[in-house]
């Protein structure tokens, strides 16, 4: 940090305690260490859990309003493999290629500070293909309920109708969610390849794009809990 | 790894000044373009609004004698009038208009952290605009369901715009948000980060408070939003049941069933009272500093100030449901609601206060900027008074859904923050083209403005306590409680409103002509302290600063220093024995 002499500011004599950690923040020039990419994806992600937390009350709200039987989540997310019926086999299967991807998520970062090319841009691009095989499943889960099961947005055999349109509602726009964050992971790593951030000479954009990954897993984390464990 | 501040880098990434036409100024990235394009747009688009206004004046104050629209076209222009005018014009103006032009220029910075996010933002925003009015010309017409577009009515035949007019409603909102969330981010993290050396949080100008708060309270109320818009626009196209309850409409059954109407007014009211808050927030910083700058006097209790702007803003979330007292909630939220609603009448006194403290015993300068704040003082304190009796359940049930609300909010909402809005361009003005708006065509409009809304809104507040409801497309003889007078007073409501609005045509004749033959105005006409008045351009060019960025050495209120030669030091000025400090200069930050 070079400081100009005849432009310097003399610095206020630092106060302890909880006024030092607010003078901290309150400090001139920026109130977070952090790079304007990173502090900017904090603050969206702070906006978008709003947004899902919008949409999880909702459903929770009409689950109560409405007046038909909610279907057992247990019964209709079931698979039936080799005769026997297996309980939220899929989705616990979508869990883990996810909460997996994370793992892979964090890897990748660490090797960006290390500024290992290659390793990084394979991480990310093994994050994004498992973001896609979690996309994948989630096709797969729809096209069953839609075909097979008879569910739609506005009606389902199983009860009420709020069912099928909070799940697809909320299903489909984490999905988006992940669609984007895979085309995301994939426009950094091919960056990283190219050797763009090296250039650039940080590779703090896989970090901003890490928060967001890890962040769509939270989500889902919680839309598991609420929607098919409850 | 550390990370090292912009103002403090050895060479600070070299700013391409654009030369063509159409990068300098269409598809601009310069923050302070970019903020005249928000500008125009917002007032285009306001004048839409405003001529709405006219045309339902017209049918209520003189009923049988122009036939120019029928009700439905009157619950059009209702929903449409106040829609444009709570998002599309005064939010969009602070934020989008001030926000970006006073955000890098206040707290010394180059431009906004991302300038081409920022540019997508007004260029979402115009989208946003341009499908609310293709609204108008979709078959049926624009939504007529209220401002607050309650379900089930919203989306239910018998409801003007129910097939498309809600679609292209909700689908501009939609936009909107993604517009406001690249702005406000943009905002926030501008504030937060690029700030220059010197500019602590505790010297900011509360301009920048209120705007940077108002943002925040937008990125996360904007949220509901857009939820409730997806989940609507999902009961009117998908045939889902969110908000729609098992409904016999017109003698037939509707295929839906078991959805929340309530959920949606929660919903809306989460980010609508937010939003009253997103258009006072900015309102309040600015009226701060123009008191301030005219009254030649520090504003009183600044530190206080920014409290009372955070503690708005944290208690905004939590007052909602004030306006849901007669919509069949349980009746106990009413008291926990009533509650946190008069409790944030605290900060907002205190700002009052305040306000009053800083011109009292000031060298007051009754300039145009001055009497549009002291204007909003008046309207404000008018608009706040009646939110007292709304916002006590017991005497706000038989007030609700009459003309008192409708006094009230508009008071408080339209006719306070427009004010700041008008003494805002007033004062900016200079800075944004170099000259000065003309003054005696500023005073008509100031006097002319203020008074003529008292004759608006005054006699409504009568009205409403007679109970005479809102909404309505006319008073037929067989409501017998209302007596003659009410007719009276709608026919001088409706002549003061034709009043006030054709002096708005001076006052956009004067922006026209003061841009060409305005006063030159010079780089610091109200002798301000703040930094956008310390640039060496006026207008200042692409990157604000020429070569090096401001260094700022006391807060931003040093007016009338004792000791000092000057009756105001600038921001950038050190502190010494001819520029001394004041006593509350930002000095423990």
């Amino acid at each position: 940090m070079t400081q100009n002499a005849s432009m310097s500011v003399p610095a206020p004599a630092q106060p302890d305690g909880l006024r030092g950690a607010s003078a901290d923040f309150a400090a001139d020039k920026q109130a977070f260490p952090v790079p304007w990419g990173k502090a900017m994806m904090w603050i969206f992600l702070i906006s978008d859990t709003f947004i899902f937390t919008c949409f999880l009350t909702s459903y929770m709200n009409v689950r109560m309003s409405t007046t038909e039987l909610w279907p057992n989540p247990s019964e209709v997310f079931a698979l039936t493999v080799g005769g026997t019926t297996v309980p939220l086999l899929l989705i616990a299967i979508m869990t883990m290629v996810l909460i997996t991807s994370s793992g892979t998520m964090a890897m990748a970062v660490n090797f960006g500070y290390q500024r290992h090319r290659q390793r990084t841009a394979a991480l990310l691009f093994a994050t994004a293909a498992l973001g896609i095989s979690f996309v994948g499943m989630q096709a797969f889960e729809w096209t069953k309920l839609i075909v097979d099961e008879g569910v739609r947005p506005w009606g389902n055999p199983m009860g009420a109708a709020q069912f099928g349109s909070s799940f697809f509602m909320i299903t489909g726009f984490h999905g988006l969610h992940v669609t984007g964050g895979v085309i995301y992971l994939s426009v950094v790593a091919s960056r990283v390849l190219s050797g763009f951030y090296d250039r650039k000479g940080t590779y703090e954009t896989v970090e901003v794009a890490g928060l967001y990954w890890h962040f769509v897993d939270l989500v889902w984390v919680f839309i598991f809990a609420f929607f098919y464990l409850w | 790894m550390s990370f090292v501040a912009i103002a403090d880098r050895d060479h600070e990434h070299a700013l391409h000044d654009p030369q063509t036409f159409v990068r300098k100024y269409i598809w601009s990235q310069d923050h302070k373009v970019i903020a005249v394009q928000y500008g125009i747009v917002a007032i285009c688009i306001g004048l839409v609004a405003l001529v709405m206004s006219v045309l339902m004046r017209l049918q209520l104050g003189f009923p049988h004698v122009f036939s120019l629209i029928d009700p439905n076209d009157y619950y059009q222009y209702i929903t449409m009038h106040g829609m444009i005018m709570v998002i599309y014009l005064l939010t969009a103006l602070f934020l989008g208009g001030f926000g970006n032009y006073l955000i890098p220029l206040m707290c010394g910075s180059r431009d906004m952290v991302f300038p081409y996010m920022n540019m997508l933002s007004f260029w979402f925003y115009l989208l946003a605009v341009l499908i609310l009015v293709v609204g108008f010309f979709v078959p049926g017409g624009p939504t007529g369901a209220g401002w607050t577009l309650y379900p089930p009515q919203s989306i239910l035949p018998g409801t003007p715009g129910a097939s498309w007019g809600i679609i292209c409603m909700l689908a501009s909102l939609a936009v909107f948000i993604v517009a406001f969330t690249m702005g406000g981010l943009n905002y926030v993290t501008t504030v937060l980060q690029a700030r220059c050396r010197g500019m602590t949080l505790m010297r900011m100008p509360l301009t920048v408070w209120g705007i940077f708060m108002a943002s925040i309270l937008g990125l996360l109320a904007f949220p509901a939003l857009f939820v409730s818009a997806i989940m609507m626009t999902l009961d009117a196209l998908v045939g889902t049941s969110f908000f729609l309850p098992a409904i016999s409409s017109m003698g037939k059954t509707m295929p839906h069933t078991g959805g929340s109407p309530l959920l949606f007014q929660h919903l809306f009211w989460f980010f609508g009272h937010p939003e009253v808050y997103i258009v006072a927030l900015p309102a309040f910083g600015i009226v701060s500093d123009l008191l301030s700058t005219h009254a030649r006097r520090n504003i009183f209790g600044y530190r206080m100030m920014v409290w009372a702007i955070l503690a708005i803003g944290c208690l905004s979330f939590v007052v909602w449901a004030h306006h849901m007292y007669v919509s069949g909630m349980n009746p106990y939220f009413g008291f926990f609601f009533a509650t946190t609603t008069l409790i944030i009448a605290v900060p907002t006194a205190i700002k009052v206060y305040n306000w009053v403290l800083t011109v009292w015993r000031g060298d007051v300068h009754l300039t145009l900027p001055m009497l549009f704040a002291l204007g909003f003082i008046f309207t404000f304190v008018n608009g706040g008074l009646t939110g007292l009796f709304l916002g006590n359940v017991t005497v706000d049930v038989p007030l609700s859904g009459t003309y008192f609300v409708v006094a009230h909010f508009h008071m408080v909402m339209g006719v306070s923050p427009i004010l700041v809005v008008f003494g805002a361009i007033y004062h900016w003005y200079p800075k944004i083209t170099g000259r000065m708006l003309n003054e005696t065509l500023g005073r008509i409009h100031f006097w002319c403005t203020f008074l003529g809304t008292y004759a608006i809104y005054l006699p409504m507040h009568y009205m409403g306590i007679l109970g005479v409801p809102r909404r309505y497309y006319a008073y037929s003889s067989a409501i017998d409680f209302i007596p003659p007078s009410v007719q009276t007073a709608n026919r001088w409501i409706t002549i003061s409103a034709l009043f006030v609005a054709s002096v708005q045509m001076v006052f956009l004749f004067n922006l026209v002509w003061s841009y060409f033959r305005g006063k030159p105005a010079g780089g610091n006409p109200w002798k301000s302290t703040t930094l956008e008045w310390q640039t060496t351009d006026t207008p200042p060019k692409h990157g604000n600063w020429g070569k090096d960025l401001p260094v700022v050495h006391r807060w931003a209120y040093d007016y009338s220093v004792p000791g000092a030669p000057d009756d105001f030091i600038p921001q950038n000025v050190p502190v010494d024995a001819h520029a001394p400090a004041s006593h509350d200069s930002g000095k423990h930050t």
